[in-house]
């Protein structure tokens, strides 16, 4: 199969999937519940997800494997079984994916501050690299380090993945807004920081996910985009800002609200699309109706 | 003489820890926050007037600049461990009654999330502002929350939350102790909580960032 890179530098959109906490939450997952023993204690609720997103038209598979790290896991007690879950995680997703769809073996924050020292960046980089390898071997054909807010974590990460497996590497950071054109993430850092230190570390796409929204977005991408004109950009953004109404958490982003940003965003840069938190299929269903427009537009010339 | 409560404050601000600390890069070499507040002691500065003029001082500076997006988490953090690690040189005068804690806050993030950083933030930033903080850690059910309570009469509670999946566990908590304890001030944060959804759930108050929640512990101390 081609790589996410070559399809995006020949031209090509592609749509990413959309959310899985929200998506496991309604097949039942409990609070305190740990999300990655699903795989393999309800793998067919796992797996109609993946389907779901695939029905849906994305062409990225993301996995249940988001809270997988050691660390992460350890809370639960489950750390040793880190690869096992990591694995099926991967394979839950390729078998839903078929072969003629990526699958992205997510990798989420560690949850531990190098900065104060709660851990260390050996043991960082070895828990990166046992969830990214457990990943690879599961199926997955790329490595999306997301929802990242440090810097010196992400660059860990993507070098544990880069350097031990063959997967292609994603990676997304989580910025706020804060002030007029200006983002940055919880620890300060800002999109065109995030690309000056990544793209050295040999990451293939970099993006944006979770935030404030898809509107948001835009000013995120422009910002990437204009401190690199080349690196394929990921985008990957909640469904608005929740608002809680009779005991339930509701996103208020609409399919066709989200649908309706996804021009802007490809004008600003963007050529991966899809959802995380509060998204769901039709969210993804609506954005790949128009990313499939902008890509027949692109064919014959419509589109600049 | 209130140079030396400066001096203190002004570690805090930019967490200057101590001497062999290598952060921040300019103040290398130079005494922190742990050797000022020695000497305070030493040249005879009561503990109070070091926990307000010094500590609550520093730590409000660094509260503003947070909130304005001026300085972000890394220095926070920072300011917050030389906050902690001068006011270890005070526990003994709070122990023995010598100085007094404002009152007691129960802090953790709720249940079902694991994500501490914004709870921790908040939970120094309170603690250097001279509350006994109790630090419950993450996914927090309930009943821990509850048990504390009974066991502090007439403290506040912080409730934190950082995903949107957890809000729902937020409600529930406030929920309950609000049944138990009618009286008990609820404090609500996180990246999802907002305005609308603190008072929706049944919650006291709102803190959008660590310096607000400060400021609305001190006006119901006053009281």
């Amino acid at each position: 199969m081609e790589r996410i890179t070559d399809l995006v530098k020949a031209g090509h959109l592609l749509v990413a999937d959309g959310a899985w906490g929200t998506m496991l939450q309604s097949a039942g997952l409990k609070g305190g519940e740990c999300p990655e023993l699903w795989n393999a204690a309800h793998p067919d609720e796992v797996f109609a997800i993946a389907k779901s997103y695939v029905e849906a038209g994305a062409n990225l598979i993301e996995t249940n494997s988001f809270g997988g790290n050691r660390f992460k896991l350890a809370h639960y007690g489950l750390a040793d079984r880190t690869i096992e879950l990591n694995r099926a995680a991967a394979q839950i997703s390729r078998n839903a994916a078929g072969d003629d769809r990526f699958v992205l073996g997510s990798i989420g924050p560690s949850g531990k501050l190098l900065l104060m020292e709660e851990v260390t960046p050996e043991g960082l980089y070895e828990a990166f690299r046992e969830q990214a390898v457990a990943l690879e071997a599961g199926g997955a054909d790329a490595l999306v380090i997301e929802t990242m807010s440090d810097l010196e974590e992400a660059l860990l990460a993507v070098k544990a993945a880069k350097e031990n497996t063959r997967c292609e590497v994603l990676c997304t950071m989580t910025f706020e807004k804060t002030g007029e054109d200006s983002y940055h993430t919880i620890m300060g850092i800002s999109p065109a920081e995030m690309v000056a230190a990544l793209i050295q570390s040999g990451v293939d796409i970099l993006g944006t996910n979770c935030g404030n929204g898809i509107q948001e977005m835009t000013g995120i991408v422009k910002e990437i985009r204009k401190a690199d004109p080349f690196i394929p950009i990921l985008v990957q953004a909640n469904a608005g800002i929740p608002v809680y109404q009779e005991g339930k958490t509701v996103y208020p982003d609409t399919p066709e609200t989200m649908a309706s940003a996804v021009e802007a965003l490809v004008l600003a840069g963007a050529q991966i699309i899809g959802g995380c938190c509060g998204t769901n299929p039709d969210h993804i269903r609506r954005i790949a109706r128009v990313v499939e427009s902008i890509n027949k537009r692109k064919k014959v010339g419509e589109w600049t | 003489m209130e140079h030396l409560l400066e001096q203190i404050a002004h570690c805090i601000e930019f967490g200057k820890v101590n001497e062999a600390a290598s952060y921040p890069p300019e103040m290398k070499g130079q005494p922190g926050a742990d050797e000022w507040t020695l000497t305070a002691l030493q040249q005879g500065f009561s503990p109070e007037d070091i926990l307000q003029k010094g500590f609550i001082r520093g730590m409000d500076r660094v509260g503003e600049k947070f909130a304005a997006h001026q300085i972000f988490v890394p220095q926070m953090l920072l300011s917050a461990k030389a906050m902690t690690t001068a006011m270890r040189h005070l526990q003994p005068f709070f122990q023995s009654g010598e100085a007094k804690k404002r009152g007691t806050f129960v802090i953790g993030t709720v249940a079902g999330d694991l994500h501490e950083i914004g709870k921790n933030l908040a939970g120094m930033m309170i603690a250097g502002n001279g509350w006994d903080v109790i630090d419950l850690g993450k996914d927090v059910k309930t009943e821990r929350f509850a048990e504390t309570v009974r066991q502090h009469p007439g403290c506040a509670v912080g409730l934190s939350a950082l995903l949107t999946t957890t809000m729902e566990h937020m409600a529930d908590t406030v929920n309950a102790l609000k049944k138990e304890f009618p009286g008990l001030r609820i404090l609500v944060g996180g990246a999802p909580v907002n305005a609308a959804f603190c008072s929706e759930i049944g919650a006291d108050f709102y803190a959008a960032n660590p310096q607000t929640a400060v400021q609305y512990l001190k006006e119901i101390s006053v009281q």
